[in-house]
């Protein structure tokens, strides 16, 4: 009977969250104000991205000459046109950050999910085979880890010509190797566990204990770390426009909005402010979803 | 610990190779740097330039050459300034780490204290609104923090200067902008590992010998909080040089984060390699003294 009593929970993949956990991760998830108020803005936000064309109040590349440096709308003479102002073209500003949402999400989310791919794979490949094969992927994360990685993300982006592909690419590749470190931390110290030994006198091959054993267990901390990358993604992406090595195209990105404001900031301060708000509150909003998933997902904080 | 030693310098090492293959490939990945060097030349003239410096051989023979070079500073001449490279970064670098050097004080002042407090009183309106500043903190673009620094000091108050870099005063405000991006993480580093030692016994045991509480949290549970400290300390010190490059960018501070901005923009490639290379060496180098004060503060790996 030992055994019987041994063998259904190898049937589920060992260590993946039961139904009651799940549900209590979300309570506790839920119980949270501060992660209630980041989950409205960041649903605020996608929707500004995905719907941007029909809710924006002007077309975000029309300019008007008699329309330029329209305060907005409080100020006395704001127009209920243009809610947040013009630029120094006469483009409605609004509509403009709306649109840039549109950038922002992309970047962020599909930056995230290059460095999701390379750096799990690593990581599961450096903490299962070790040896040499471990010795040589952490020393090119160390290598990594040398470079200021905006610095990086620079050199390469205005090397390979700047688009928007090219800076998805280029921000995935320089921040893979938080995923590779932890994942390798995790299989290294599930390696050696019972289940994945149990797993192994059954006849499992090796791709099936790392794919159905080991990877599940580091789903927490990797949907923690990649919530919190986007955010930081949408941060580099931003930075990367400010300095001028952006999506290479016209539309309008939050990070290029603040870049082009900026010499304008003594005369019409609505410029840089706002589109710098956008990012202020995507980001804020993103953090205080992954730090509250954090304490949710983490079972050693009650 | 010589063995420590040794072993720590031969990895040093094979990360500058590593450091020396991603600068080398900066320009691999651009297409053609002869074009960029002479936009004019027919391509006649362009294959012989090709031909001598040498980007006609096999990329292996390339980045050993490469290697050579740099090991003797010589990154070639900027394509504008027409100047060797290395000289042209280096004579920047001692404004962008007093940049660094001043942000990171800034950051530590800050840090420290109010860590500290949010630690000690756990769960006050204090270490609330200290967890609120850690969060705005960090969502904010370095760049527009500094733009609204600007705005709030320099335009509407006019007490500090817009840019520059020639008084002490002006060296407020980029300081302060890159101490925003390096701040919330020490103090959220310093709060949980006070936290973590706190209530441990031997903070306990000094509490009952008498000694006033600021002796016991500074004397005694400081002290062991200041490890993971020292780790991170090292490791925003990149990220800092990362932010520095913004930073400069914004006040016009005439560092060299600001030199090789204007230089990937104008794709003048000795000098983004140059500075590439010098800052990821001083990272590298930073990381190599955090190591070994770590080695030296935790007595556990000491012995070993």
């Amino acid at each position: 009977m030992a055994i019987g009593t041994l063998a259904p929970p190898l049937n589920v993949p060992a260590g993946a969250a039961h139904a009651d956990d799940r549900s209590r991760s979300w309570r506790k998830f839920a119980r949270n104000p501060a992660a209630i108020v980041g989950a409205l803005i960041l649903a605020v936000v996608v929707g500004a991205a995905i719907f941007a064309p029909w809710i924006a109040p002007h077309e975000p590349a029309r300019q008007s000459l008699i329309r330029r440096f329209t305060p907005p709308v409080w100020a006395a003479a704001g127009k209920s046109a243009h809610v947040l102002g013009t630029d120094q073209v006469g483009r409605d500003i609004l509509s403009r950050i709306i649109h840039g949402a549109r950038i922002s999400l992309i970047v962020g989310i599909a930056a995230v999910v290059v460095s999701l791919t390379v750096g799990v794979t690593l990581g599961l490949l450096s903490g299962f085979l070790h040896g040499r094969v471990d010795t040589v992927i952490m020393t090119v994360v160390d290598v990594w880890l040398s470079f200021p990685q905006l610095l990086l993300a620079l050199a390469f982006v205005a090397a390979l010509g700047p688009s928007l592909i090219t800076i998805i690419v280029v921000l995935g590749l320089t921040g893979w190797e938080r995923y590779t470190r932890v994942v390798r931390a995790e299989v290294l110290a599930l390696r050696e566990k019972d289940f994945v030994e149990a797993a192994r006198a059954m006849g499992a091959s090796t791709v099936r204990i790392v794919l159905r054993h080991l990877l599940p267990n580091t789903f927490s901390s990797i949907i923690v770390m990649s919530t919190l990358q986007v955010a930081q993604a949408i941060l580099q992406e931003a930075a990367l426009s400010f300095l001028g090595v952006g999506t290479g195209s016209a539309y309008p990105t939050w990070g290029q909005m603040i870049a082009l404001g900026r010499d304008f900031v003594s005369v019409a301060w609505w410029l840089p402010t706002f589109p710098g708000l956008a990012i202020l509150l995507t980001v804020l909003a993103i953090n205080l979803v992954g730090d509250r998933l954090r304490d949710a997902l983490d079972p050693r904080i009650g | 610990m010589l063995t420590l030693l040794v072993r720590r310098v031969v990895r040093l090492l094979v990360v500058l190779v590593g450091v020396s293959l991603v600068t080398f490939s900066i320009l691999q990945v651009s297409g053609d740097p002869v074009a960029l060097m002479m936009p004019e030349a027919p391509e006649a003239d362009r294959a012989v330039l090709r031909q001598n410096m040498g980007f006609n051989d096999p990329l292996a023979v390339q980045f050993v050459r490469f290697v050579g070079s740099i090991a003797r500073g010589n990154f070639g001449k900027s394509f504008f300034h027409r100047e060797e490279a290395l000289p042209l970064v280096l004579a920047r670098m001692p404004t962008t780490l007093l940049l660094t050097v001043l942000a990171m004080g800034i950051s530590l002042a800050l840090a420290i204290p109010i860590g500290i407090l949010s630690a000690v009183r756990r769960n006050s309106l204090f270490d609330h609104g200290a967890t609120l500043v850690v969060f705005l903190g960090t969502s904010m673009p370095v760049f527009w923090t500094g733009i609204m620094l600007i705005l709030l000091f320099a335009v509407q108050l006019r007490v500090l200067p817009v840019s520059g870099w020639e008084s002490w005063a002006a060296l407020v405000l980029p300081g302060f902008t890159l101490a925003t991006f390096s701040t919330p993480l020490l103090l959220r580093i310093i709060r949980s590992s006070m936290l973590e030692v706190i209530n441990l016994d031997y903070v306990r045991t000094a509490r009952a010998k008498g000694v006033s509480e600021w002796f016991v949290i500074c004397r005694h549970a400081l002290i062991n909080a200041a490890l993971p400290l020292v780790t991170v300390a090292g490791l925003q010190f990149g990220l800092l040089l990362g932010g520095a490059i913004i930073t400069e960018t914004v006040f016009a501070v005439p560092g060299a984060g600001r030199l090789i901005v204007g230089a990937i923009r104008q794709l003048d490639f000795p000098i983004v390699q140059a500075g590439v290379f010098v800052l990821a060496l001083i990272v590298v180098m930073v990381n190599f003294a955090v190591d070994m004060l770590y080695v030296y503060l935790n007595p556990q790996i000491r012995v070993r």
